[in-house]
C-alpha cells in the first residue's frame, strides 16, 4: 500500500506492505542508510530515529504506526548539530556503525533535558550498544555538546 | 575513502584451467614457490600498477596526498597513524592527507608480518612503519629533486613543509601541485633517507586524529550494509540449527509466495532466499519450511565439551585418536622437586562471539569466472582464493572492493571465508553480474559459530621459602584455530598458548612443565580480539595474584619482584606508571577496591589498575588507569581510544559473555540473551603512554588493551571478597 511518511521534513511516499518496519523503509526504499540494523529487536538502539522528538527503535515500530509523526533520521540532524560537532572534536566513532543510532538517542535527550547529569545520560543512553566500547567518549560528548564541558577536552593522557 | 576504479585485469575471465587455480592453491602452503613468491602466485590476474609515487602514495594534480592504506578500517582508527606516517617523512599538509581502502593485490599489499593481505594481530602500524616511511621520503625526495632541477639549486638546501617546497637561499618556493609534473618523472630513489625520529613534528602529537569521524557521526559512511545498486538482490539464508547438518529437503512454495520474493536456491550451507529488499528477504526466508540431515552434526552441549576438557586436564579421561600433549616451555625437573603444594587451580571459558556492531555481510556479483565483491573484507587474500575456488579464476582476479566494516574483532578474517563464500555461491545461481548483497540478521550472525573457542587451563604451582614459584605446572586444553590453516601448521598452535608461554613468571620460575592439548569439536572457533591473551592474561595475572596472597605480599610489589627476576624491563615499566598515576599504596577511594594486572600481547606492554565495587550483586568497575608501551606512539589519541575500547570489549567478555550450546544447539540469539556490556556499565579508562626513546618500532594498539581488564577486575574482587574467580563469565545469568 501506499504509505506518506514526514521524513526529515518532506513528505514522502513510499510503497509497502503496512507491517514492514520503519527501519528497511528509510533504507531499503528511501535510501537513507544512515539508520542502521544491528538486531532487529529494540536492543541495540542502532535503529534509533525521532518521532515528534522522542527517540523510537525503528526496527520494531511498522510503517503504518507512525500516523502523521515527524520523523527525524541521523540524515535530518544537519551535520552541524552540536552533538556532531562534539562528536567530531572527541573522535568519538571507531567503527561507526553505532553512532547515528547513539547520536539520536543522545538527541532526543538533550531535547528533554539540555543539561543532563551523568545519570541521566546514563538512563538515556543505555539502549545503545557499542561493540567498539566508546562509551566513554560518548558520554564526554554529550557533556561537551550540552555546553557542560570544554571541547578541547582531550581524553587521553600522556606520560 | 571509496575505492579507486581499477581496471578490471587482462587475465580475469576465459583462459584460465583448472589446473593453473590448483597450483596458486598449492602454493599457498609453500609446497611450490620455484621462481616465485607465494604473494606473485595469489596476485596473479591481478592490476600491477601503480602511481608514479608507488602502491601507497597518490597525489591529485591540486597537491592533496592520498594513503592507499592496505589495512582495512573496522574501528581502530589505524588510518590515522598509518597516514602520519607518510605525511611525516613527505611532509606533507596534515589537514589534506587522506585515506582510502588499497584494491585487493597480494603482491602490493601484503602484509608484512604474515604474508598475505589481512590485517590482524594488531600489526597495521607495526608492520608498516618501514614500508610507509620509507614511501614518504621517496615521494618527499621526487619533489625536492623536481624542484632542484627546476630551479637550479643544490638538493640539499631545499626544504619540504606543509606540502611546500622552498629554497630559502633563493626565495623560491612551490607547492606539491605546482611541482607535481616534474616530480612525477623523477626516479624514486632506491633508498630515501629518512627523517632523524628526534625531528619529527607530526608524530606523537594529539594533532594526529582519525579522518572518519564526520562521515560518522552524520551517517555519511558507506558500509557493506549500505550498498545500494541498480538490479541488487537480497538474500537471506536459513542455516541449520547445529553445525555440520546439511540440507535434507525443503518447502519453498510459502517463501515464494511471499511480495518481493524473487527465487530461493540451495547453497551449500543452506537455503537462500533472494529478494528485492530486505525485509521481503527476511519473510521469504522465515516462511521456508526446511528438512536438516543431522547424521555428521555436533550434538554435544558446550557442558559437556567443557567437562571432558577439565577431565582431561585433571587426567582423568583417556585421550582420543589424534589427541596428543605438546609441550610449550619446559624446562628444569618438575618432578623431582620436593617442597609445598602453594596453589592447584583450574580455570573454564566460554565460547565467545565477536558480535560486531554490523552483522557479517556481503556484496557479490559473478559473471563465468568472474567475481567482483564489494564488502569489509578483512583478510582480501583469503577472500580471493576462497572465491577463486568456486568461480574457477585465479585469485587476484577476483577484485574486492574494501568497504569500512561495523567492527570485527576478528570474525571477518576466517580461512574459509564463510560468509563471503556464502555471498558468492548466491552470486553465482543468480549469475549475470547481478548484484547480490547477502544480510545476516543477529540471530544468523550469533550462531554462526567462528567463536573465541572454550578454554580449560589447569595450573599447579610450588613456592620457595619466599613464595615466589619454584615449580609451575600448566596444563591448557582447547580447539585449535590454527588447524585447517593454509599456512602454518603442524607443531604447537601459538594461537592457544601466547602471553602463557613466553610470560615473564614462567621466566622466574625454575621449573616449568606447560603442556597443550587441542581436541577437535565440531564447533567452528576463530581469532576474537587479543586471541591467546584472552584466557592465559587472566590464568597468569589471577593465579599471580593468588600467589602474591599466599605470600603475603602487595601484588605490585610481588610481580615487581618476578619482573626483576625475569628482566622484564617494560613489564616493570609501565607496572609502575600505573601503580603511580592510580595511586596505588594509598586508599582507594572510599567503597571501592583496586585491583592490578600487566601483559605483553602483540609486541605491547599493558597494565592496568581498576576500581571496582560490588553494586546491586554485580561488579561494577569505575577508574581504570592504563599503562601502555607500544614503542613509538604515534596517535595519542587513537591508542587511548582503543586503550577505552578494548578494555570495554574485554569486561564485556570477562563480566557477561558467553555462548553455550545445548545439544549442539546455539542457545544465544541476540543481545537480549549474548549479554554486552552497555553505556552506564562503561568504566573510565585513563590512558598514560610510556616514552621511549626515539625511532623506536611501534608495536599493536588495537588488541593488547583487551586481556588485561579481566585479571584486573578479577584481582579487586579477590582482594574485596578472598575468593579467587575460576570461570568467565563473572556474572552469572
Ligand atoms: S536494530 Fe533496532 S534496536 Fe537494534
Ligand atoms: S563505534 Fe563501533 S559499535 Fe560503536
Amino acid at each position: 500500500m501506499a504509505i506518506t511518511l514526514d521524513v526529515n521534513g518532506k513528505p514522502l511516499t513510499v510503497e509497502a506492505a503496512e507491517d514492514t518496519p520503519l527501519l528497511w523503509v528509510l533504507r531499503d526504499e528511501l535510501g537513507l542508510t544512515g539508520t542502521k540494523y544491528g538486531c532487529g529487536i529494540a536492543q541495540c538502539g542502532a535503529c534509533t530515529v525521532l518521532a515528534d522528538g522522542a527517540p523510537i527503535r525503528a526496527c520494531l515500530t511498522p510503517v503504518s504506526a507512525l500516523g502523521s509523526a515527524k520523523i527525524t533520521t541521523i540524515e535530518g540532524l544537519g551535520g552541524d548539530h552540536p552533538l556532531q560537532q562534539a562528536w567530531v572534536a572527541l573522535d568519538v566513532p571507531q567503527c561507526g556503525y553505532c553512532q547515528s543510532g547513539q547520536i539520536m538517542s543522545a538527541a532526543a535527550l538533550l531535547e528533554q533535558s539540555p543539561k543532563p547529569t551523568d545519570e541521566e545520560i546514563d538512563g538515556a543512553m543505555a539502549g545503545n550498544i557499542c561493540r567498539c566500547g566508546a562509551y566513554q567518549r560518548i558520554h564526554a560528548a554529550i557533556k561537551v555538546a550540552s555546553g557542560q564541558a570544554p571541547a578541547t577536552a582531550s581524553p587521553q593522557t600522556d606520560a | 575513502m571509496n575505492a579507486p576504479i581499477f581496471r578490471r585485469a587482462a587475465s580475469a575471465g576465459e583462459g584460465v584451467s583448472r589446473r593453473q587455480l590448483i597450483i596458486t592453491a598449492t602454493a599457498v602452503g609453500g609446497a611450490l614457490m620455484v621462481g616465485c613468491s607465494p604473494t606473485d602466485l595469489l596476485a596473479a590476474g591481478a592490476e600491477g600498477e601503480t602511481g608514479p609515487f608507488g602502491a601507497f602514495v597518490r597525489i591529485a594534480p591540486d597537491g592533496a596526498v592520498t594513503l592507499v592504506c592496505k589495512h582495512i578500517e573496522f574501528g581502530q582508527g589505524s588510518h590515522a597513524g598509518l597516514a602520519a606516517i607518510v605525511a611525516e617523512e613527505l611532509d606533507a599538509d596534515w589537514s589534506k592527507v587522506a585515506w582510502e581502502h588499497a584494491p585487493a593485490n597480494a603482491k602490493l599489499y601484503a602484509n608484512g608480518g604474515l604474508g598475505a593481505q589481512l590485517t590482524g594481530g594488531s600489526t597495521a602500524i607495526n608492520n608498516s612503519w618501514d614500508q610507509l616511511r620509507q614511501a614518504g621520503a621517496a615521494a618527499r625526495a621526487m619533489f625536492v629533486q623536481a624542484a632542484a632541477s627546476r630551479w637550479n639549486v643544490p638538493a640539499g638546501e631545499i626544504t619540504v613543509k606543509d606540502s611546500v617546497v622552498s629554497h630559502a637561499a633563493s626565495g623560491q618556493s612551490a607547492d606539491f601541485a605546482a611541482l607535481l609534473a616534474d616530480a612525477a618523472k623523477v626516479a624514486p630513489p632506491a633508498e630515501p633517507t629518512l627523517k632523524d625520529p628526534t625531528q619529527f613534528t607530526l608524530i606523537g602529537t594529539d594533532r594526529v586524529r582519525r579522518k572518519d569521524s564526520l562521515a560518522k557521526s552524520t551517517g555519511q559512511t558507506r558500509f557493506t550494509m549500505d550498498v545500494q545498486a541498480e538490479n541488487l538482490l537480497v538474500a537471506m539464508v536459513a542455516h541449520p540449527p547445529r553445525f555440520g547438518a546439511k540440507v535434507a529437503s525443503f518447502d519453498a512454495t510459502a517463501a515464494k509466495a511471499m511480495p518481493g520474493v524473487v527465487e530461493v536456491y540451495e547453497i551449500p550451507t543452506g537455503v537462500a532466499v533472494v529478494a528485492n529488499s530486505t525485509w521481503a528477504a527476511k519473510q521469504g526466508r522465515d516462511a521456508l519450511s526446511v528438512n536438516w540431515d543431522e547424521a555428521k552434526a555436533e550434538t554435544r552441549s558446550s557442558a559437556d565439551i567443557a567437562q571432558r576438557f577439565r577431565d582431561l586436564a585433571a587426567g582423568s579421561a583417556a585421550l582420543e585418536k589424534g589427541e596428543e600433549w605438546q609441550g610449550f616451555e619446559t624446562k628444569g625437573e618438575v618432578a623431582a622437586q620436593g617442597g609445598g603444594l602453594a596453589i592447584e587451580v583450574a580455570y573454564d571459558f566460554p565460547y565467545l562471539a565477536h558480535a560486531t556492531m554490523e552483522p557479517m555481510n556481503c556484496v557479490a556479483q559473478v559473471d563465468g569466472n568472474t567475481a567482483k565483491l564489494t564488502f569489509a573484507s578483512q583478510g582480501p587474500t583469503l577472500d580471493q582464493l576462497n572465491v577463486a575456488k568456486i568461480v574457477a579464476n585465479l585469485p587476484g582476479a577476483i577484485e574486492i572492493e574494501t568497504l569500512p566494516a561495523g567492527g570485527s574483532f576478528g570474525r571477518r578474517a576466517n580461512f574459509q571465508s564463510d560468509f563471503v563464500v556464502e555471498c558468492v555461491q548466491i552470486a553465482r545461481k543468480v549469475g549475470g553480474n547481478r548484484p547480490v548483497k547477502l544480510v545476516w540478521t543477529r540471530e544468523d550472525d550469533m550462531a554462526a559459530g567462528y567463536y573465541r573457542p572454550l578454554v580449560h587451563h589447569r595450573v599447579r604451582v610450588t613456592t620457595d621459602a619466599e613464595g615466589y614459584p619454584n615449580t609451575w605446572t600448566h596444563r591448557i586444553v582447547t580447539q585449535s584455530i590454527m588447524k585447517g590453516a593454509p599456512f602454518g601448521g603442524g607443531g604447537v598452535d601459538e594461537t592457544a598458548v601466547e602471553g602463557a608461554k613466553g610470560s615473564p613468571y614462567l621466566k622466574a620460575t625454575p621449573h616449568v612443565d606447560a603442556q597443550l592439548l587441542t581436541p577437535d569439536a565440531g564447533v567452528p572457533v576463530l581469532w576474537w580480539r587479543s586471541v591467546g591473551a584472552t584466557h592465559t592474561a587472566y590464568v597468569m595475572e589471577h593465579t599471580i595474584e593468588q600467589l602474591a596472597r599466599r605470600a603475603g605480599q602487595d601484588p605490585v610489589a610481588y610481580r615487581r619482584a618476578l619482573y626483576e627476576k625475569a628482566a622484564a624491563k617494560r613489564h616493570l615499566a609501565v607496572l609502575d606508571l600505573a601503580a603511580e598515576k592510580a595511586g596505588w599504596g594509598e586508599p582507594a577511594p572510599e567503597g571501592w577496591t583496586r585491583g592490578v594486572a600487566v601483559h605483553e600481547s602483540f609486541g605491547s606492554v599493558v597494565a592496568q589498575v581498576a576500581e571496582v565495587k560490588m553494586e546491586n550483586g554485580e561488579p561494577r568497575v569505575g577508574r581504570v588507569v592504563t599503562a601502555i608501551d607500544c614503542g613509538t606512539a604515534i596517535s595519542p589519541n587513537q591508542i587511548a581510544a582503543q586503550m577505552e575500547g578494548g578494555t570495554c570489549y574485554g569486561l564485556s567478555a570477562a563480566l557477561y559473555g558467553q555462548v553455550t550450546l545445548t545439544e549442539g544447539r546455539v542457545d544465544q540469539t541476540n543481545f537480549d540473551t549474548y549479554r554486552v556490556l552497555r553505556h552506564n556499565e562503561a568504566p573510565k579508562v585513563e590512558t598514560y603512554i610510556a616514552a621511549q626513546p626515539a625511532g623506536t618500532h611501534p608495536t599493536g594498539v588495537g588488541e593488547p588493551g583487551t586481556p588485561v581488564i579481566g585479571p584486573a577486575v578479577a584481582n579487586a574482587l579477590l582482594a574485596l571478597t578472598g575468593e579467587a574467580i575460576t570461570a568467565q563469565p563473572f556474572v552469572k545469568v
